[in-house]
């Protein structure tokens, strides 16, 4: 029998009993920047290959929301700063050793990316749109020129941004729950799985929302794959990660892990979405909100679960 | 030139004398601590174990937190002290979570605080306000690079430990068994 006791009475706000700095903010800016990432992997890597017609959604739909949605990560990234006003110091420097500071410079490119493009397709949503100004209809028409090497641009600072997460989490020594290369991969994946989905949502033509569906299915696979892996990792790592692991086996977080996460977010659309393919009737509707569902659960569970695991001291 | 403290456990009684001087000597806010006295109790009556330990940031060879750090607050200074430096550090908690001993805090004014091994102190050639108050003297600190500094020759001499030495971090708080 081990007890084990801070007599001195240490109570540090956030940190004792256990750690809690990072609350609903974070998982929420990482839901909405691997959703991000993944509506602009696609849309650039529709028009490298050259499918932009037959994909109009992707590739002109659901970027428009993409601005949005990643100014909306930030400002929640900038609530969950304790010292706000000197936020702008991540701009002074550039740390190598920390994906926190890469995550800081690839949103700093990525943003003004994302505006672009969805300025490039703003007549998808006001048909008559005028720039008015003449260096405007110039940028545009610039914009346009350059338009392969935008997709290029936006194929590989979405991944970037869309695995980076993961890595983030992946490098913090003192959380041994998070402390597996796999999260960097199954954020990435999670992400473009959430792309795909909101794809499917936003399109009007049965065949995009089809090739979709199955480009989720194969991602959904790949996330189940993952998910088993992460589990084999920790069961096979130190007495530490396997103390961790239990976290989802037996723990606090078993059933909201097993239920939302993998039942829900991601076996259940598995199943909707074959059963589309093999021509059964589905509210199409039902498997996209369940992986965007899937996709925000995961990260809340990895958030909260991770700082909740820790060393013995 | 490499700080580092070593501590007799044989020693410390769980006085936190050091705990108290250094709230004092670092106006640390009221309900925080930057140092603490863990025991652990092992076994079943009457075979029991006892270790008693005053621990603080552990001031890291390969520290996460100074890795981790976006924006450079966290860093080295001389002799291998971790500190943060207030105007830089944006409160973004990512050193706070990697830290594996839990030895930072949020200071209510928002940035990130933790035990100095008392610079101000050392730059005046006294010792850190925990090591100076405390009243078995169990408490020890110096130059791992010269060789006839107290703490050298102690960690010579004695059996010693460090916490969680596989998390990777090269830790310079020595516990003396």
């Amino acid at each position: 029998m081990t007890e084990d006791i801070i007599v001195s009475g240490r109570m540090n706000h956030l940190i004792d009993p256990h750690l809690e700095v990072w609350e609903w903010q974070i998982p929420a800016y990482l839901f909405l920047g691997g959703l991000a990432a993944g509506i602009l992997f696609f849309a650039g890597l529709m028009v490298l290959t050259g499918r932009e017609d037959k994909y109009p959604a992707a590739v002109r739909k659901a970027p428009l929301l993409v601005p949005v949605i990643l100014v909306l990560g930030l400002f929640f990234l900038f609530l969950d700063l304790k010292h706000k006003l000197f936020f702008w110091r991540l701009y002074t420097t550039i740390k190598l050793g920390a994906p926190m500071s890469w995550g800081a410079w690839v949103l700093l490119l990525v943003t003004p990316l994302s505006f672009i493009w969805a300025a490039l397709n703003i007549r998808e949503l006001f048909p008559r749109w005028d720039w008015k100004y003449d260096i405007l209809k110039k940028l545009e028409a610039f914009f346009r020129k350059y338009r392969t090497y935008l997709a290029w641009a936006m194929v590989l600072l979405s991944v970037v941004l869309g695995i980076y997460t993961g890595i983030l989490f992946s490098a913090f020594n003192g959380r041994p729950l998070w402390n597996t290369s796999i999260l960097g991969p199954l954020f990435l994946v999670s992400g473009m799985s959430g792309g795909a989905a909101a794809i499917v949502l936003m399109s009007r033509s049965r065949e995009e929302r089809h090739y979709f569906a199955r480009i989720d299915l194969l991602l959904i696979f790949i996330e189940l794959v993952l998910i088993v892996h992460m589990f084999m990792g920790f069961l096979s790592s130190t007495q530490t990660q396997i103390d961790a692991a239990q976290l989802f086996l037996g723990g606090k977080y078993t059933a909201p892990f097993w239920i939302f996460v993998v039942i829900l977010g991601l076996v259940t659309p598995a199943i909707l979405e074959l059963m589309e393919i093999k021509h059964k009737r589905i509210p199409w509707v039902a498997a996209p909100v369940l992986v965007l569902f899937g996709g925000i659960m995961l990260r809340m569970i990895i958030a909260f679960a991770g700082q909740v695991s820790h060393w013995n001291v | 030139m490499r700080y580092a403290m070593a501590i007799d456990t044989k020693k410390c009684v769980g006085c936190s004398d050091c705990v108290v001087a250094c709230q004092t000597e670092n106006n640390v806010p009221l309900g925080y601590a930057r140092d603490w006295i863990r025991e652990i109790n092992q076994g079943v009556y009457p075979h029991l174990h006892m270790e008693i330990r005053s621990e603080r940031c552990n001031h890291c060879d390969n520290s996460p937190c100074v890795r981790s750090c976006p924006t450079g607050a966290s860093h080295y200074e001389e002799g291998g002290i971790v500190k943060v430096t207030k105007n830089k550090c944006i409160g973004c908690s990512a050193c706070i979570v990697s830290c594996p001993y839990d030895a930072r805090y949020i200071h209510p004014d928002g940035y990130v605080d933790k035990c100095t091994f008392c610079d101000h102190r050392l730059k005046k050639g006294e010792l850190p306000a925990c090591v100076s108050v405390c009243p078995t003297k169990c408490m020890y600190f110096g130059d791992l690079d010269n060789p006839e500094s107290e703490i050298s020759q102690l960690l010579n001499k004695r059996l010693h430990k460090v916490l969680i030495p596989e998390a990777g971090t090269g830790p310079r708080v020595y516990f003396l068994h």
